[in-house]
């Protein structure tokens, strides 16, 4: 036990020694959280957009009035030909155009028939389609209430979206950024950590000693078990005060979950350094073997329905796949250990299977 | 009391077809300097790190500090001590929390590490500079400080290996003053090294050529029977 607190004290003490990591450490989540939710977002304000109005008339003044009073969308200009709408989306200035027909209060009173011309710049498409989508609502609600109610025969569709009901970004990326830097932290910096013992000799030192390499394994992590734990706070505490991502269910099987996790990506980082002879091999296995699929096919960013079959099947073997579904099941859902056991065991399966192949690897080295 | 420190009987490591240590037999008595020396690739290497337990031998029956090789490795790594021949303490840690680290990976309690350390500080005058880097120390302290380090548990044997690789004569001398200080309190120095007036400083040296060890005695015995007039020349003959 003596041994293994020197140990973890000299882990400490490299830790502390090197300020510059440290601050990298315990940066990198605070700068990844203001980024993603400031930055890198499908929402919006201020779009810019044009209108065409050929009507000129009240009813048409009162949509144009409606649409832009939301804060949605800003009206850049109202260009009286089509030609010159075109300019404005060739020049980029314009992302959404709304063609207003001539006769358009007149026609939506006595024909009950009129329609709108929404062109939008499909270069952008995710920005094209949430464009569309927030002005067709607007609209859509725009006609409930000049015709009073619902016209007869349509069919009125009401859309509920349970859990995140306003589609705030942050109820995504908080999850994800929090599997990112766990992993970054905890299978990036241990596999480096013992690499660098590898590569200047100390190592070797420390196998002579009486430390069993169990316990030179444990005080290695241990540390950044610590700073992984402390950076999962730090972004969940960000996420609860700045972008109001809360925690419904449970807090003690939120940290129960992220615990696991990091305990899978420690594995991990173990088994990247039974294999790395360096440190920059570690770097590179962890950068491409772990943080590049992790980022991308977790359903961090992109939805994993969506994805090919191939990519799907690649995404059932990442880590950050599980504990993103945990994370978002306690935190969104508010779901408990009945419904979540079943992540939480493939994890735990992860980590014992990336345990015993280091095991085995280490053997092999050390006959 | 046991009188021998090391004994090796037929000891053989093999990598695949490659012997790499062929059936080697040697004796390292107690308080004994014992110079291993041969060529690149003759199986130093390995011979030592089978001895600190760090590869397993694939034959043959060692015995270190009284302790059986094959049995009791885990209780042998109590009592040995290990310098290599990278340097190898923590660069970006201070001097004492080296000593400190090292002190408590061998279990020490915390009053005998501050003795400890204050008593390594003190043989190599480094008081003043206990809270500094150890990266910023000149090579040579370095490679003293290191065998202090290895020394810090009173292990009863002491592996080098070439412990004073890349500095200057006069370092070395230093450095040789600590062995000899180390031996005469009974501690065995099982030493490793290129530099053939090194070898003139130990007890005895074996030579080891192509897995085997083509010579063993003291380095006047060996002149002797090779009719040299310095350990150069009887190691060239012997290499070549």
């Amino acid at each position: 036990m003596r041994s293994f607190l020197a140990f973890v004290r000299k882990e400490f003490y490299h830790i502390l020694r090197d300020t510059r990591t440290l601050l990298i450490i315990l940066g990198m989540p605070i700068a990844q959280v203001l980024i993603f939710g400031y930055a890198v977002t499908n929402e919006f304000r201020n779009a810019p957009i044009a209108v065409i109005d050929q009507s000129h008339d009240e009813l048409s003044r009162e949509l144009i009035n409606e649409i832009t009073a939301t804060g949605y969308f800003n009206l850049i200009e109202q260009p009286p030909t089509t030609d010159q709408l075109d300019a404005l989306f060739r020049s980029g200035d314009v992302k959404l155009g709304i063609i207003i027909p001539p006769n358009f209060e007149e026609d939506f009173f006595r024909q009950k028939l009129t329609s709108l011309q929404l062109v939008a710049d499909g270069s952008d498409p995710n920005y094209a389609t949430t464009l569309i989508n927030y002005s067709t609502q607007i609209i859509g609600s725009f006609q409930q209430r000049y015709a009073g109610g619902p016209a007869r025969y349509q069919i009125g569709v009401e859309t509920q979206l349970v859990y995140n009901p306003l589609l705030i970004n942050a109820y995504n990326f908080i999850p994800g950024v929090v599997a990112i830097i766990l992993l970054l932290i905890s299978a990036m910096m241990t596999s480096l950590t013992i690499a660098k013992e590898k590569e200047m000799g100390t190592m070797d030192l420390l196998l002579v000693s009486p430390l069993s390499p169990v316990t030179i394994i444990l005080g290695k992590v241990t540390p950044y078990v610590f700073l992984a734990m402390i950076n999962a706070i730090i972004i969940l505490v960000m996420g609860y005060f700045i972008f109001e991502v809360p925690v419904v269910g449970s807090l003690v099987l939120l940290f129960a979950f992220c615990l696991l996790y990091v305990l899978t990506a420690l594995s991990l980082g173990i088994f990247i350094s039974t294999k790395a002879a360096s440190q920059q091999a570690a770097m590179m296995g962890s950068l491409f073997t772990l943080l590049m699929p992790s980022m991308l096919l977790s359903g961090f960013i992109f939805p994993i329905d969506s994805m090919p079959w191939p990519l799907q099947q690649i995404s059932k073997i990442i880590p950050a796949t599980y504990f993103i579904e945990l994370l978002k099941g306690v935190m969104l859902k508010g779901l408990g250990r009945e419904f979540l056991w079943q992540p939480a065991v493939v994890l735990a399966g992860m980590t014992i299977v990336l345990l015993l192949l280091s095991w085995v690897n280490f053997k092999v080295r050390t006959k | 009391m046991i009188s021998n420190a090391i004994t090796a009987s037929n000891l053989t490591k093999k990598f695949g077809n490659f012997t790499a240590v062929d059936n080697i037999t040697f004796n390292v008595k107690r308080g004994e300097v014992f110079g291993f020396l041969g060529a690149n690739g003759a199986g130093k290497t390995t011979a030592i790190k089978m001895l600190i337990g760090l590869s397993k031998p694939s034959g043959g029956e060692a015995t270190v500090a009284g302790l059986n090789l094959m049995t009791q490795s885990e209780k042998i790594k109590e009592r040995i001590g290990y310098m290599s021949q990278k340097f190898s303490l923590y660069e970006d840690l201070t001097i004492r929390q080296n000593i400190n680290f090292y002190g408590g990976v061998y279990g020490l309690k915390r009053k005998d590490i501050r003795t400890k350390t204050a008593d390594i500080l003190a043989e190599l005058q480094l008081e003043d500079k206990a809270d500094e880097k150890v990266g910023g120390l000149p090579l040579g302290w370095k490679q003293r400080l290191s065998f202090s380090v290895a020394n810090v548990h009173d292990p009863d044997v002491v592996f080098l290996d070439e412990p004073t690789g890349g500095v200057d004569p006069a370092t070395r001398r230093q450095f040789w003053e600590m062995i000899y200080a180390a031996a005469s309190g009974g501690r065995t120095i099982f030493v490793t090294t290129h530099y053939m007036d090194e070898a003139e400083y130990c007890d005895r040296i074996s030579i080891m050529v192509a897995g085997k060890i083509a010579a063993l005695g003291t380095p006047g015995e060996l002149k002797e029977r090779f009719a040299a007039k310095s350990m150069d020349e009887v190691f060239l003959r012997l290499v070549r």
